[in-house]
């Protein structure tokens, strides 16, 4: 912040061509540092553009009258106190860099990549990117949250890589007795204008800093760009495909032997008494057993006989944080808190659209469940596994543990899966506490059962709304949100600690400003206003997926065919007519236009549209419905069929895509997300306890959900700086789908899913034992 | 404790464990066999599947004592060797779709994938979407999409 800007670029020798001064290109701040072999690096963050005599500043926040959105208050967080991200070029050729960040299915490893690949001229499979450990020195800086990866990481990766280019070709130059101006880079080769060449691999010691050096670069145009912008196989897909990609369980760290946790039957309850401790000791395989802080631990030489293990344990528990809760309790403290509505004076004719929507507790488990490896010794621990906010998972644990931060080390993994679950560490909080119990190291995973019932959830809520309109337009739009407390304990606090007096917020709460920084309308509807309360604290809540855009996006849209109806429009000429952003046009008419929007539609089908704008990013979903009795009453074993969307046509401007077939995936993965969400996935709640503990109680979107027809569009660069898409579309196809069944039905709906108030459509497993037995069926179910 | 013996991905392996142990923690945390994955234990996400003696299975819910010493259990390191080749042409489908996202779904979903085209191959019909429809492997990550074009693609090429 504050550093000068200069408005014009240099121009070096090496520069590509028609990009001359006249491109206004900014030069960066980058280092070499010393090591035995080339090591570029930059700080992550605006403070890189390079110092210059006199021009205008970099506008480090935007103006008051802007809306600073979370992503902005994300970038700017990490502003002074960013250190330095570092790509080394190996004496093999390759470049390899350590990307503080998890990589947890989003695709980060591969766009950072690709960041590398283009910048430096060396092909992509020789760029190698490993997740960094905990540093705790990068303070705010090392949480993946918020779809900020990119849109914080975009330019200080290109100006490290670079660094090591021109490093390397000055490497060339003096290796040659030629000009830099005469060096071209090309693949991983540095060429002279007489044909002589080096590979990076053989340059890369000599271009080696004895001392670390600070130095300026200019990136590459991005009209020169041939791999950012280019679809790319994720870097890890055959690691994948093979079964070779480690994930926290699959690490062999000696001595870590498979480690449960028999867990309470109500929420948070904890151990009063063990009856049968030693007979559990003594079963097949078990080495340990003790009672810890969220219930009773084993630890064996398999994981089937800790389960065995935990079934076999008598435990007398105590109540827990939501002892008789249930979601009808939930709901009625949730109406007590509801802020008021301010009704404006009305003109005369006004009509008033007043709506009460209802979202379900949500399970934010991802595949691989909860878990890490911990070896805790009197005077260190080391962890391992998949962490968003490792910094704080260091701290955290080093607290717990009593030792120094710099004595924990915090080793992060592939991730099987996040959706908000991995910004929280409480499988590594419980292993470094069982670690220390036992004096071995260990290697804890909860059980599917544990996950569901134990897990953080996202929290139930309801949204208000109350939009009034007359002769065609609309006067004001009134929403109202009221939640279940938000758990933001992984990081992002000390974020907004740091920046809170910087932001155009004044003295809202922590989530209110969380609310204010994320929640847009993205219509010209009068007067607005969106808020939030929220009550409880007794669950385990995160984020799923984004924290309330999913639910509020979804009242909103339905809203907005609510007034269309009213006003006798069609849903798509009037967000056409009403939307402020023509970025947000664009995608909307894509959509429109490849979906055939209006097309004739057999009764008891209907096609429905939204779309949604957040993380300088915009996506539009037109998604066709079947709620037709053959369709709906489908019989599936242990599933649930009800609706089904057909086709969903999606169109996404992320300003600028670096890897488009990631960015179509993550997509992908969103609409199912919000297919779940409106239609099969929530969580139910009762005399404290959730009663859904497998993957056929929790109806996550299935095959026989997912849309036989698929079409995803990513639009051409438009504001030229890549913006979020990480949980981007799972609003945006919420809000589709729950406006297509409103059209196809006739019928708004109000709760979310809509089957959670059906008949449940599981048997719920016992809580005592808290986790079921293995089948043994299995030879009989082959196929 | 008792000895337990088995093919594993073409050779003939032998465990010293209790009988009813599943066979997904043999091949785990016995043999270090990873690519199977853990997400249920109960035969309902399909994490786990592998093939034995050519059918898909869950070994989260197979006691080791009910494997004969005969039966050829093939986990995703094995799906290669199966055809001879670097990789089994479902999974250059998955590389050529980009079907991956976290990964962890994907080693039983591509063993769930070569087992449904067999099977429909052998009840004479292409695969479509009745079959797809009868997948039960969850992903979480929501590739069903690029799964069913992935096996679309591959189904004639093994």
């Amino acid at each position: 912040m504050g550093a000068p800007l200069r408005a014009q670029g240099e121009g070096v020798a090496d520069e590509p061509p028609g990009a001359g001064p006249g491109f206004g290109r900014r030069r960066f701040l980058g280092y070499v540092l010393a090591a035995s072999t080339l090591t570029a690096a930059a700080r992550i963050g605006v403070d890189l553009v390079a110092p210059a005599e006199a021009e205008a500043a970099v506008p480090g926040l935007p103006g008051p009258a802007e809306i600073l959105d979370l992503n902005d208050m994300l970038t700017v967080a990490a502003l002074p106190t960013a250190n330095l991200i570092t790509v080394r070029v190996e004496p093999d050729g390759t470049a390899s860099f350590a990307l503080p960040r998890a990589e947890v299915g989003q695709g980060v490893t591969t766009s950072s990549a690709m960041l590398i690949a283009e910048e430096l001229d060396l092909p992509l499979d020789m760029v190698r990117v490993t997740l960094a450990d905990a540093r705790p020195e990068l303070l705010f800086n090392q949480m993946t949250g918020g779809s900020n990866t990119t849109i914080a990481t975009y330019t200080p990766i290109r100006v490290a890589a670079a660094v090591a280019r021109r490093r390397l070709l000055d490497a060339a130059a003096l290796e040659f007795g030629e000009a830099v101006s005469a060096l071209t880079t090309r693949l991983g080769v540095v060429t002279s204008a007489v044909g002589r060449t080096a590979t990076y691999g053989e340059l890369a010691v000599k271009a080696a800093a004895l001392t670390t050096l600070q130095v300026t670069v200019e990136l590459k145009p991005e009209s020169a760009f041939t791999v950012v912008g280019t679809p790319r196989t994720r870097i890890d897909a055959r690691a994948a495909v093979t079964g070779r990609k480690q994930y926290a369980m699959d690490l062999q760290v000696p001595g870590a032997l498979p480690t449960m946790v028999c867990r309470p039957p109500t929420i948070n309850g904890t151990v009063r008494s063990v009856e049968n401790l030693a007979e559990v000791r003594a079963m097949p395989g078990i080495t340990d057993v003790a009672a810890v802080s969220t219930g009773v631990a084993v630890r064996g030489r398999t994981f089937g006989q800790c389960i065995d293990a935990v079934r076999a344990l008598h435990v007398t528990w105590g109540p827990g944080t939501a002892e008789g809760a249930s979601d009808a309790s939930v709901y009625d403290e949730l109406r007590r808190a509801e802020l008021p509505l301010v009704v404006p004076p009305l003109p005369l004719l006004t009509k008033a659209v007043d709506i009460r929507f209802t979202f379900q507790f949500a399970g934010n488990s991802a595949l691989e469940t909860n878990c890490a490896v911990a070896d805790v010794r009197p005077d260190r621990a080391e962890i391992w596994g998949s962490f968003k906010s490792p910094i704080t998972a260091q701290e955290t644990v080093a607290a717990r543990l009593g030792l120094p931060v710099s004595a924990v080390t915090l080793h992060v993994v592939d991730g099987g899966g996040s959706f908000g679950r991995k910004l929280f560490f409480d499988a590594a909080l419980e292993a470094a506490e069982i670690s220390r119990a036992f004096g071995k190291p260990v290697k804890l995973m909860w059980h599917r059962a544990d996950d569901a019932r134990q897990g953080r959830t996202h929290p139930m809520s309801i949204s208000r709304v109350r939009a009034t309109h007359t002769l065609g337009q609309v006067l004001s739009y009134e929403q109202r949100h009221t939640s279940v407390a938000t758990d933001f304990g992984h990081g992002l606090g000390e974020v907004i600690t740091a920046t809170a007096a910087q932001l155009p917020v004044g003295d809202l709460t922590f989530s209110e400003t969380i609310f204010t920084l994320t929640q847009q309308t993205p219509y010209d509807f009068g007067v607005v206003t969106q808020l939030l309360s929220e009550v409880d604290k007794g669950f385990n809540t995160g984020s799923m997926r984004n924290i309330y855009s999913p639910n509020v996006r979804c009242a909103q849209e339905l809203v907005v065919d609510q007034i269309a109806a009213d006003m006798g429009k069609d849903p798509y000429r009037f967000r056409r007519e009403f939307l402020k952003d023509d970025r947000a046009r664009a995608v909307l008419d894509k959509v429109a236009d490849l979906g055939h929007w209006g097309r004739a539609m057999p009764v008891g089908t209907a096609q429905g549209i939204a779309l949604h704008p957040e993380y300088h990013s915009v996506v539009a979903v037109l998604v066709e419905i079947d709620c037709r009795p053959e369709t709906t009453g489908r019989r599936i074993p242990n599933a649930v069929t009800g609706p089904r969307v057909t086709k969903v046509v999606c169109a996404v401007d992320v300003g600028r895509a670096v890897n488009p077939r990631g960015l179509e995936a993550q997509m992908m993965g969103g609409i199912m997300d919000g297919i779940a969400l409106t239609l099969t996935s929530s969580l139910h709640l009762k005399d404290g306890h959730f009663l859904e503990a497998s993957w056929d109680n929790y109806f996550y979107t299935r095959q026989w959900n997912s849309p036989p027809e698929l079409q995803i569009v990513v639009m051409p660069p438009t504001t030229g700086e890549p913006g979020g898409a990480g949980e981007l579309a799972v609003a945006g196809a919420m809000a589709a789908v729950a406006c297509a069944y409103r059209r196809a039905t006739g019928t708004m709906p109000t709760t979310f899913p809509i089957n959670h108030n059906a008949p449940l459509a599981f048997e719920p497993k016992p809580t005592v034992p808290p986790v079921p037995a293995s089948p043994t069926d299995g030879l009989g179910r082959a196929y | 404790m008792p000895l337990h013996t088995f093919r594993l991905n073409g050779e003939q392996v032998t465990v010293d464990i209790e009988d009813d142990v599943r066979l997904l923690w043999v091949l785990r945390d016995v043999l270090g066999v990873t690519g199977p994955k853990y997400g249920c234990g109960i035969g309902v996400c399909q994490a786990c599947t592998s093939h034995i003696n050519g059918k898909a299975f869950n070994p989260c819910s197979v006691r080791v004592a009910d494997v004969a010493p005969t039966d050829e259990v093939t986990t995703i390191e094995g799906l290669p060797a199966t055809v001879g080749q670097d990789l089994h042409p479902m999974q250059e489908a998955w590389l050529e779709f980009d079907v991956a996202q976290c990964g962890y779904c994907q080693p039983g979903q591509i063993m769930a994938a070569v087992a449904k085209v067999r099977q429909a191959r052998a009840a004479g019909h292409e695969i479509g979407d009745a079959d797809f429809d009868e997948i039960r492997n969850i992903c979480r990550c929501g590739t069903y999409h690029r799964i069913r074009e992935a096996v679309r693609a591959a189904a004639d090429r093994f």
